[in-house]
């Protein structure tokens, strides 16, 4: 386990330097948006990241509540976590792209709202995790996830459904991509779940360490006691 | 161009923060082992 993390990081970095190469001269130019439409190979896939490290979630929150197993609450905080950053980066590069297409940074369209409402939902979990002091904390976040996780489906589907500004759905949904394109996104999508994995995989790590740390703490606060009295 | 640059560099700034944030906790965890063991 030792050697294949920094393998696998490597391998990881090859493929984001790769992604970044095909995003930025592989790729053709778009015809009507020209080169800012090169943000869609960081936007999607972050996107799409997002949205299966929160599934993740939503497996293991439901494992944690029918077994109260603490790997997999670990593994539900970890992809949480994860899954925020990546939403981040959808929120961040979104009007980013929207500023020179549509001429505004931010509307209160369906697709952009429900992402925001989903990035709240996880920052609040987040918080839940950080500031609770109480014990049945893991469960209410686990059952925070599970209604969470109904927002990803929303948000996902929100553009199929609806007649939204956001652009329609490229790969399925009856969209049209130039197969360059299409290969390019799915590269970097490919290269954004490994790096995904591999913050995961650090993460968790931390997390148990942490949880290890914090028993022997309390541990030792209940020896001194006991030395004490 | 700007934009997609702002852009893609935006993306790296928010995961190097994140790296950054993790590397904190992991350097601020093994303070607390070294704590601990000295303890012992």
């Amino acid at each position: 386990m030792k050697r294949a993390f920094p393998i696998f990081a490597i391998l990881t970095a090859g493929l984001l330097s790769y992604g970044l190469y095909g995003a930025l001269v592989q790729a053709p130019t778009e015809q009507t948006m020209g080169d800012v439409q090169r943000i869609f190979y960081y936007h999607v896939p972050s996107a799409w990241t997002a949205f299966c490290l929160f599934f993740v979630n939503l497996g293991a929150s439901i494992v944690y509540l029918l077994r109260r197993n603490p790997k997999a609450d670990a593994l539900a905080l970890v992809c949480a976590e994860v899954g925020v950053v990546f939403c981040t980066v959808v929120l961040v590069t979104g009007p980013i792209w929207a500023r020179p297409v549509w001429g505004i940074w931010w509307t209160w369209d369906l697709r952009l709202t429900l992402t925001l409402v989903l990035w709240l939902i996880y920052v609040s979990y987040l918080m839940l995790r950080r500031f609770s002091s109480s014990g049945q904390t893991p469960v209410m976040a686990a059952v925070l996830a599970v209604l969470g996780a109904l927002d990803v489906p929303l948000v996902y589907f929100s553009i199929w459904f609806f007649r939204t500004q956001h652009p329609q759905p490229v790969v399925g949904g009856g969209g049209s991509i130039d197969p360059r394109m299409l290969h390019v996104l799915l590269m970097n999508w490919l290269a954004f779940s490994c790096f995904a994995m591999l913050v995961c995989w650090s993460r968790y790590r931390l997390e148990i360490l942490r949880r290890q740390v914090e028993e022997t703490q309390a541990l030792e606060s209940l020896l001194e006691a006991g030395n004490s009295r | 161009m700007t934009y997609l640059f702002a852009a893609y560099v935006a993306t790296w700034v928010i995961h190097i923060a994140y790296l950054a944030h993790l590397t904190r906790g992991y350097a601020r965890l093994k303070r607390e082992i070294e704590g601990l063991n000295k303890k012992r």
